[in-house]
């Protein structure tokens, strides 16, 4: 009996194991995804914003972290509750915001919202 | 009964302290029932109250201490951390960013997000989705639009008795007011209660006049000063002219001496370009160009009579009708005359006679209006009988372009600002004509019947856009053109050009072929008159050719009666037959 208990823990620890395994692959994904974001040409900043408005990653000083993710979430918010009112089964898939420095592209997610601020090509 | 309780006090005893002792009870007073009272009242039966079952509230009214509240917006720092982290600690801060970012739904998500951004962001790398194509050809309007014009205001005469609208003028900054003058040309027709007023329209107001004129004699023409907007000069149906500013009032600020102005009513005043702006010349039916400077009102500065034989007679003199003067020919000037004629005048001559340059014959009937083409100076159009006739300076003998005989006199014309081969007519019948020259000839482009009383007046506004038109019953009605009449189309200057040397060549042509023809003709009857002085017939002078006239005459009536009485002859012979026979 104490064998097969043993057995099971290792089975246990070895899928703990690959988990973390897993999680630290995935992380790295994460971090790759976000450099290669940032290396695009003309991209000025990378924000990572949660749902209660708390920026979680950013490539932005602190200031102008906090005034984009606070201000872009409501806007975010209001966009996707527009869409859905006019069709409920709509949903918001991404939002683009041209302005006349910059391009401000948010990809929105139940939780999370990824913002990236470029400047294009002329 | 009185009740009445002496209370004393000796003045010694004041301000000693009281002490009280009881005492039994006194009765004072007894008031018995009286019964007899009770017959002064009735009983009241039944009795009406009303009563509530409610609880009781009183109101109270409390004025509390005042809350200032104020507008202003927040500035939010930072996000909605959890309670448990401080967001001034970046220890905790960080900590809270590494937990949420080891969760397996956040990583998902980036990874998701990340790959969907991407395609946004390399698309704008690529090419710019939002550039403006073609900016840089101009979008021609090729509009197949058919010209209108649509009516935008009616001024109706606010009086009982209506008058004719004689002249319009449009103000000249901006153009948002407009002068009209009332007059009555009929004859004798003015009655006694006539309002003598002319008034100056906000043309966005229809209902009231903006300001009224109020002049001596009914005004038949009325002229805003193109370098001042507030000075007015009016000819008046007495042949005095006065000038008004408005912003003095409503009468006239000087009026002409009755002895120095025109005998008959003066048709048109024109302001003249000079330095001071207070040069205008006054044209009239009597024969008479007047200048005057408004600020000598007494007498004219200058004076011409329309005398064709150039002698200054005024018994011989045209009566004029229209004046046109071109600000930039600012020498020469031109009169239409009742009796047809167009009278080309230069101002700097020095003898009278010889500031009749030239006559333009052709039309029937007075000549009513009188323009240059603003685009071509050298061209002319009048309007009078029942055409209109465009003119070159160089060609007298007839017009180069005319329309056609229409069914109604034509009253008023103009040539539109905008357009070069562009022009406005209106007719005794109310239609508004609007001639393209270079689209169609023999047809209006756009013929409107604007109102059913006779239409005698008309100007057009200098972005050529708005129209103001005035009829018998005095009604100015605004007329607004589509824009196809009133932008130049590309290639229309040298289109324009093109046409009028075009029909001025031919009339010259034409005018070279009649003088040739002429030439021979002359000296053809010059032969023959040789020939007859050989063969002994002299010459007819006017009076045998009457005599023969009235001998031809006379033999046709003779031989007509002749035939006549034949025939009754014949009748009665059938009467008598059939008598006879019966």
């Amino acid at each position: 009996m104490s064998a097969s208990h043993f057995r099971f823990r290792l089975a246990t620890s070895r899928k703990q194991e690959s988990t973390r395994k897993y999680l630290h692959r995935n992380m790295a994904e994460v971090e790759e995804t976000l450099k290669r974001i940032q290396a695009h040409k003309g991209v000025i900043g990378t924000i990572v914003v949660n749902a209660e408005g708390i920026p979680i990653r950013t490539t932005l000083d602190s200031s102008t972290t906090v005034q984009y993710a606070g201000l872009l979430h409501q806007l975010t918010m209001k966009a996707r509750s527009t869409v859905r009112d006019m069709d409920p089964h709509n949903d918001l898939t991404f939002l683009r915001i041209r302005s006349k420095k910059h391009e401000i592209m948010v990809a929105p997610d139940k939780e999370y919202l990824l913002i990236v601020i470029q400047n294009p090509s002329e | 009964m009185e009740i009445v309780f002496v209370y004393t006090k000796k003045r010694s005893e004041f301000g000693r302290q009281c002490n009280f002792s009881d005492k039994a009870a006194e009765l004072h007073v007894d008031i018995l029932p009286d019964p007899s009272l009770a017959a002064s009242f009735i009983d009241r039966d039944p009795c009406d109250v009303a009563i509530q079952c409610t609880q009781e509230m009183s109101e109270h009214e409390v004025n509390t201490e005042r809350f200032d509240s104020e507008a202003c917006g927040i500035n939010h720092v930072e996000g909605g951390w959890p309670k448990d982290v401080n967001p001034q600690e970046m220890e905790q801060t960080i900590r809270y960013r590494k937990k949420v970012e080891k969760d397996e739904n956040y990583v998902n998500t980036i990874i998701q997000l990340g790959s969907h951004m991407e395609h946004c962001i390399k698309q704008n790398n690529a090419i710019d989705i939002y550039q403006e194509y073609f900016e840089e050809e101009e979008i021609v309007e090729e509009t197949e639009e058919q010209p209108s014009a649509k009516t935008v205001n009616v001024f109706r005469d606010p009086n009982e008795v209506k008058r004719t609208a004689t002249s319009l003028s449009w103000h000249p900054d901006g153009s948002r007011k407009l002068a009209v003058a009332y007059s009555s040309l009929e004859f004798q027709k003015v009655t006694k209660d006539m309002c003598y007023d002319s008034y100056i329209w906000d043309i966005e107001n229809p209902n009231k006049p903006e300001m009224t004129l109020k002049p001596v004699s009914p005004l038949v023409c009325l002229e805003y000063n193109p370098k001042d907007s507030h000075i007015l000069i009016g000819g008046s149906y007495n042949g005095q002219i006065a000038y008004w500013d408005t912003r003095k009032g409503s009468q006239p600020v000087e009026m002409s001496a009755m002895e120095h102005s025109h005998r008959d009513p003066v048709y048109k005043v024109i302001w003249l370009q000079s330095k001071t702006g207070t040069d205008s010349f006054s044209a009239s039916t009597d024969g008479q160009v007047l200048w005057w400077d408004i600020r000598k009102m007494s007498e004219p500065t200058e004076r011409l009579v329309l005398d064709p034989s150039k002698k200054g007679n005024l018994d011989n003199a045209l009566g004029a009708i229209s004046l046109e003067f071109e600000t930039t020919m600012p020498t020469k000037f031109m009169v239409g005359t009742e009796q047809g004629l167009v009278v080309s005048c230069n101002r700097k001559a020095k003898t009278p006679a010889e500031k009749i340059v030239c006559t333009y014959s052709g039309h029937h009937g007075p000549i009513y209006a009188l323009q240059r083409n603003p685009f071509f100076p050298k061209n002319f159009l009048t309007v009078a009988d029942w055409t209109a006739r465009i003119w070159s300076e160089d060609i007298r003998e007839s017009s180069i372009m005319w329309t056609k005989y229409h069914m109604a006199y034509l009253s008023d014309g103009c040539w539109s600002p905008a357009r070069p081969a562009v022009f406005f007519t209106v007719k005794m019948d109310g239609t508004l004509d609007i001639w393209d020259f270079l689209f169609k000839q023999n047809d209006p482009t756009l013929s409107l019947k604007v109102c059913d009383e006779a239409l005698y007046s008309i100007r057009v506004q200098d972005n050529g856009r708005l129209l103001g038109c005035g009829s018998q019953q005095g009604t100015a009605t605004l007329l607004e053109i589509s824009p196809g009449l009133c932008t130049l189309q590309k290639n229309e200057k040298a289109l324009a050009t093109a046409m009028f040397e075009r029909e001025t060549k031919r009339e010259k042509i034409l005018e070279a072929r009649h003088r040739e023809m002429r030439l021979k003709e002359r000296s053809r009857s010059e032969q023959s008159k040789e020939d007859d002085a050989r063969d002994g017939e002299g010459e007819e002078s006017a009076e045998e050719l009457v005599a023969r006239a009235e001998r031809e005459f006379y033999d046709v009536v003779e031989a007509e009666m002749k035939k006549r009485g034949k025939d009754e002859k014949k009748e009665k012979d059938e009467e008598k037959d059939v008598c006879e026979e019966s």
